[in-house]
C-alpha cells in the first residue's frame, strides 16, 4: 500500500473533503495492518510507533509499506477533520493525536532497561577472531591492510604531535588513542562525497580519505600552507575537497547543522549521506537532542556516530547520563539505532554501511553508538591520572585495542607478519617525522589574514582597523613577532 | 503623508505608533498608509501591489522560492502560514518540502538553518519571536558567524536567512516586545537588518536573502498590519549597510530604525512646528555592519545627533553610534550625543506608554539639544 502525501488546502471546504478522503484511507490502512497482526494506529503515528519497536520489524521479517513515514504533521493541526472521521466509539481506542498506543488500566511506571540494555554489536573477539563467519565482510586483503596503515599512522602521528606540544612547537594537542577503530572502520563504509560532520577527535576519518600529513602538520602550526588560515587552534582540520567540515570547538552545535545538510543533500537527490560524529558527553548536550528531532522528524538521510568511549574530559558516563547510553536515546526519537563495539573495525564497518545504504534508501536518520576507549588523556592540558587509574587505561591498552585486533585478523591470514610491521613503523614513523620538519620550517601567513573572511568582502570600518594595525606595527615592530609572518 | 484609517470604525485619526498604542488599549484597528513609491532607488520596475509589512514579506519570500530552486522556509508554524501570516500560500504553492514546520527549538532552527547553508541550500528560518531567539545565540555567534573566518574561507553559511518578528506591539511586555540587535552587533561575521516599511521590507529582505553572508532580519511586528504601501511585485533588492535620508535638515540630526523612524517623521514635523528646528531624519535600515559615512556626514553638517530605539539605553546600538560618531565628529558637535531609549528594564506590560521612547521623550530631547 502506497504513502499518501497530505497537502496542506488553505480552505476548510477542500480541506474537509480531503481529509474524509484520507480519512478513508486511514481506515483502510488500519483495517489492514490490522489484519497482520499490528495495533489498530491511527496513520499520523502508526509507522513511527512501529518503527521505534524494534522487535517488531524483526518479528515480522518485511516491511508491510514501503515507505512507513508519518503524515506531515499538518495533518494533525486539521482538527474538525479528524473529528468527522467514523470511530467506533464503543471500542475505546485512545484517540489522542500525540499518542494512540492500546489503553492499559493498572498503574506501571515503564522501568528504563540499564542492567542488560542495548547489546553490543561485534564481529571479531578481542583476539581479532571472527566469531560468525555470516558477519565478516571479507574484505580485500589491500582494504584491511589500508586499514591498518591508517590506524597505524595516525597513532604514529598523534605520538609526534603530543610531543611537540610538550616541547612547546605547537600550542595544544589532542590525541586518537584507542579510537582509531572508530575513525577507520566508519569511514571506509562511506563515499568519498558524503558530508562528514565532526566534534574533534576523527582525525582517523580524515586520514582515511587522505588528507596529507602535511596538511595536519600545517594546521596544528598554523604555518602558511593551512587551508585554515591559522585562525583555529590545533586538531581543528577542514577540507573542502576531501568533504570533511571544518572542526568547531563548541560541542554538539555540528548535530543539528548536519540534520540541515542532509535535508540540502535529500533535495538534491544525489545519493550522499551525512555523517555526524560526536562523543557521548557532546550527546548531552540542547543540540544533540535538537538534531536527533529534527533529522527524525524532517527524514534526513543522516548517520549519527557517537564515540561513546567512556569520559568526557575527567566525567565518567554515569555522571553524564543515568539511562542505557546514547544508542537507547534513538527509539525516542523514532530512529533506528545499534550499538557496536567501535574497538572492532570489521563491525564498525558493517553498521556504518549498512546505515548509509538505507539512510540513502529510506530517507531516516541512523544512530550507531560506538562503544569504546579514550586511552590518551583529553588533550594536552589534561592528565588523566588525576580521574583515572593507570591499570584501566593499560587494560584498554593492551587488551582490547583496535590495531592490535585488526592485527591478529590480518596475521591469522598470512597477511601481516613481524617484518612487515618493523618495516612499516619504521616507514610511517619517517613520512611523520619528514612532514614535521617541513612543517616546523613555515612561516605563519600574512597578518592581514587576521582581517579577511568575516564577510565574504571587507567592510569598510574594518578596512580602517587593518590599516590601524599595519600603522601601529610600522612604529612598535620590534614588540611583535612580524619575522616569523609572511611579508 | 497621506494618512488614512481603514478599519471598522473608520475614524480619521493621524497616527503613530504612539497613537496606535492609545488605539489599540481602545482596541481600534488603523492602517497606516504612507506615499505611493513607484520607483526604489530607480530598480524597482513594473506592477504594485497594496501590500501590508507581513504581505510584502511573503512577496519577498514567493519571489525566491520561485527564483531559486535550493531555498526552502521553516520554523514553528510556517506551514499553515505563520502566526503572523508571513508565509500564507506558499506551502500549496512550493510544496511541502520548501516550506514546512520544525520541531519547537530554536537552536534545532537555526542549527538546521546552517546545515542547510553549508550544504549549499538557500536557509530562510523563522525565529517565531525576537524574544525567543536566545536559544539559538549560540549557533548565530559561535557558529554561523564564524563558519567562513575559522575554515579559511573553506565553508560558509552565506546562503541562511533569519527573520523574527520584533519590537513592541503595544501589549506583547517581557517576551513579544524586545529589540536584540545590540546582542548581535557585538558579533563580527552577522548582518542584522530592520525595516520601516514593506517596500523597504522586501528589498532589505531579498538582499538579506542573495547576500553572501548569514543576516537577521528582524521585522516590527508592530507594522506587520498596520503600514501599508504599494509595493513592486517582482524582485528588487535594496542595499544593505546604507542608511537612508529621509528628510534633510540642518539643525539636528534624528537617528533610528524600525518602527521608531517613524516617530523621528513626527518628531521632525513637531521640531519644525513648534520650534522651526530643522531636522535631517536618518533610517540606520542596516544595524550591522552600519554606514557609518553617511551618519557622520550629516553629523558634521547639523552639529548635533539624537539616537533613538526601544531597546534598554544601556548597552544599546544607540551606545555604538555615539561613541564612534564622538570620536569621528568630536569638533562639529554642538552638543552631547543623546540618546532616547528604553529603560533599563524588561519590557513591561502596563506600563509600556511610560517605557517606550515616545514622540514627546524625543521631543523634549530635541528641545534640549538645540539649548544646549
Amino acid at each position: 500500500m502506497s504513502s499518501f502525501t497530505w497537502d496542506y488546502c488553505a480552505k476548510s471546504a477542500c480541506a474537509r473533503s480531503k481529509c474524509v478522503f484520507i480519512g478513508v484511507k486511514c481506515i483502510l490502512r488500519t483495517i489492514v495492518t490490522g489484519l497482520y497482526g499490528f495495533h489498530v494506529k491511527f496513520c499520523t503515528i502508526h509507522s513511527w510507533a512501529a518503527r521505534s519497536s524494534l522487535a517488531d520489524w524483526s518479528l515480522l521479517g518485511v516491511r508491510l509499506l514501503r515507505r512507513p513515514r508519518p503524515l506531515p504533521p499538518c495533518a494533525r493541526a486539521l482538527s474538525p477533520p479528524l473529528q468527522q472521521q467514523p470511530f467506533d466509539s464503543l471500542a475505546e481506542k485512545p484517540q489522542f493525536p500525540g499518542a494512540s498506543a492500546e489503553f492499559v488500566d493498572h498503574l506501571e511506571f515503564i522501568q528504563p532497561n540499564v542492567i542488560s540494555g542495548i547489546p553490543v554489536y561485534r564481529v571479531m573477539d578481542r583476539q581479532g577472531q571472527i566469531i560468525n563467519p555470516s558477519e565478516d565482510p571479507q574484505l580485500p586483503k589491500e582494504m584491511v591492510l589500508n586499514f591498518y596503515q591508517k590506524m597505524t599512522l595516525l597513532n604514529t602521528m598523534d605520538r609526534i604531535l603530543y610531543e611537540s606540544q610538550r616541547q612547546g612547537r605547537i600550542s595544544f594537542y589532542m590525541t586518537n588513542y584507542g579510537e582509531e577503530g572508530t575513525h577507520v572502520g566508519s569511514a571506509a563504509a562511506l563515499d568519498p562525497e558524503d558530508l562528514v560532520f565532526g566534534q574533534y577527535r576523527e582525525a582517523g576519518v580524515l586520514m582515511f580519505r587522505g588528507f596529507p600529513l602535511d596538511l595536519f602538520m600545517a594546521q596544528c602550526y598554523a604555518n602558511v600552507d593551512d587551508l585554515g588560515k591559522g585562525r583555529q587552534m590545533p586538531v581543528h582540520y577542514g577540507s573542502k575537497d576531501l568533504n570533511f567540515v571544518t572542526i568547531s570547538s563548541p560541542l554538539a552545535t555540528q548535530i543539528p547543522q548536519a540534520a540541515g545538510a542532509a535535508y540540502a543533500i535529500k533535495r538534491e537527490n544525489t545519493n550522499r549521506v551525512v555523517i555526524c560524529y560526536f562523543g557521548e558527553g557532546a550527546a548531552s548536550e540542547g543540540d544533540a537532542h535538537a538534531g536527533f528531532n529534527f533529522a527524525a522528524t524532517l527524514e534526513c538521510p543522516l548517520i549519527f556516530f557517537c564515540r561513546n568511549n567512556g569520559y568526557a574530559i575527567s566525567t565518567p558516563t554515569d555522571e553524564q547520563y543515568r539511562g542505557d547510553g546514547i544508542a537507547a536515546r534513538g527509539p525516542g526519537y523514532g530512529m533506528l539505532s545499534i550499538r557496536v563495539d567501535g574497538n572492532d573495525v570489521f563491525a564498525v564497518y558493517n553498521a556504518t554501511k549498512e546505515a548509509r545504504r538505507r539512510a540513502i534508501a529510506e530517507n531516516q536518520p541512523f544512530l550507531i553508538e560506538a562503544m569504546t576507549y579514550r586511552i590518551g588523556h583529553h588533550s594536552t592540558s589534561d592528565d588523566s591520572s588525576a580521574y583515572r587509574s593507570v591499570d584501566e587505561v593499560n587494560y584498554w591498552d593492551k587488551q582490547d585495542h583496535p590495531i592490535s585486533r585488526l592485527r591478529h585478523y590480518m596475521t591469522a591470514r598470512g597477511w601481516w607478519g613481524e617484518e612487515e610491521e618493523r618495516a612499516w613503523r619504521k616507514q610511517s614513523r619517517k613520512l611523520v617525522m619528514e612532514a614535521f620538519e617541513r612543517a616546523e620550517k613555515r612561516q605563519k601567513p600574512h597578518p592581514d589574514l587576521l582581517f579577511s573572511d568575516v564577510y565574504l568582502e571587507m567592510p569598510p570600518s574594518l578596512e580602517k582597523q587593518k590599516e590601524s594595525m599595519w600603522r601601529h606595527l610600522q612604529q612598535y615592530r620590534e614588540h611583535y613577532p612580524l619575522d616569523h609572518y609572511e611579508k | 503623508m497621506n494618512v488614512q484609517t481603514l478599519g471598522p470604525n473608520a475614524a480619521a485619526v493621524t497616527t503613530t505608533p504612539q497613537n496606535l498604542y492609545i488605539v489599540r488599549l481602545s482596541l481600534l484597528e488603523i492602517r497606516v498608509v504612507l506615499l505611493l513609491h513607484s520607483f526604489v532607488f530607480g530598480l524597482c520596475p513594473g506592477p504594485t501591489q497594496k501590500m501590508n509589512l507581513f504581505q510584502s514579506v511573503t512577496s519577498a519570500l514567493d519571489n525566491t522560492l520561485a527564483s531559486d530552486p535550493t531555498a526552502v522556509i521553516f520554523g514553528e508554524d510556517v506551514a499553515f502560514g505563520g502566526v503572523f501570516r508571513c508565509t500564507v500560500g506558499l506551502r500549496d504553492k512550493y510544496g511541502k518540502d520548501r516550506v514546512f514546520n520544525t520541531p519547537l527549538c530554536e537552536q534545532g532552527i537555526v542549527g538546521f538553518g546552517i546545515g542547510l547553508a553549508v550544504a549549499g541550500a538557500t536557509a530562510i528560518a523563522e525565529i517565531q519571536f525576537a524574544d525567543y531567539i536566545f536559544p539559538a545565540f549560540d549557533q548565530i555567534v559561535n557558529e554561523a558567524a564564524k563558519y567562513r573566518y575559522r575554515s579559511g574561507n573553506l565553508f560558509d553559511c552565506g546562503n541562511l536567512t533569519i527573520r523574527a518578528p520584533w519590537g513592541c506591539v503595544g501589549h506583547g511586555a517581557l517576551y513579544h516586545s524586545q529589540s536584540p540587535e545590540a546582542f548581535f552587533a557585538h558579533c563580527p561575521g552577522i548582518k542584522i537588518v530592520i525595516p520601516r516599511s514593506p517596500v523597504q521590507a522586501k528589498g532589505l529582505l531579498l538582499s538579506c536573502i542573495i547576500d553572501k553572508n548569514p543576516c537577521i532580519f528582524f521585522e516590527p511586528k508592530i507594522l506587520y498590519r498596520a503600514a501599508v504601501e504599494q509595493v513592486p511585485m517582482e524582485s528588487y533588492q535594496i542595499p544593505l549597510s546604507q542608511a537612508e535620508v529621509l528628510q534633510e535638515g540642518s539643525d539636528i540630526t534624528l537617528l533610528a530604525w524600525g518602527t521608531q523612524v517613524h516617530v523621528m517623521r513626527e518628531v521632525a514635523a513637531m521640531a519644525q512646528e513648534k520650534l522651526g528646528v530643522s531636522c535631517e531624519v536618518i533610517d540606520l535600515r542596516t544595524i550591522q555592519p552600519w554606514d557609518i559615512e553617511t551618519v557622520c556626514k550629516s553629523v558634521v553638517k547639523t552639529g548635533r545627533l539624537l539616537v533613538s530605539h526601544e531597546a534598554p539605553v544601556t548597552g544599546g546600538f544607540a551606545a555604538e553610534i555615539s561613541s564612534t560618531v564622538q570620536e569621528e565628529c568630536f569638533l562639529n558637535l554642538e552638543a552631547p550625543i543623546t540618546r532616547v531609549c528604553g529603560y533599563d528594564t524588561p519590557f513591561p506590560h502596563i506600563f509600556e506608554p511610560f517605557y517606550i521612547p515616545d514622540k514627546w521623550k524625543c521631543f523634549d530631547a530635541v528641545k534640549r539639544m538645540i539649548n544646549y
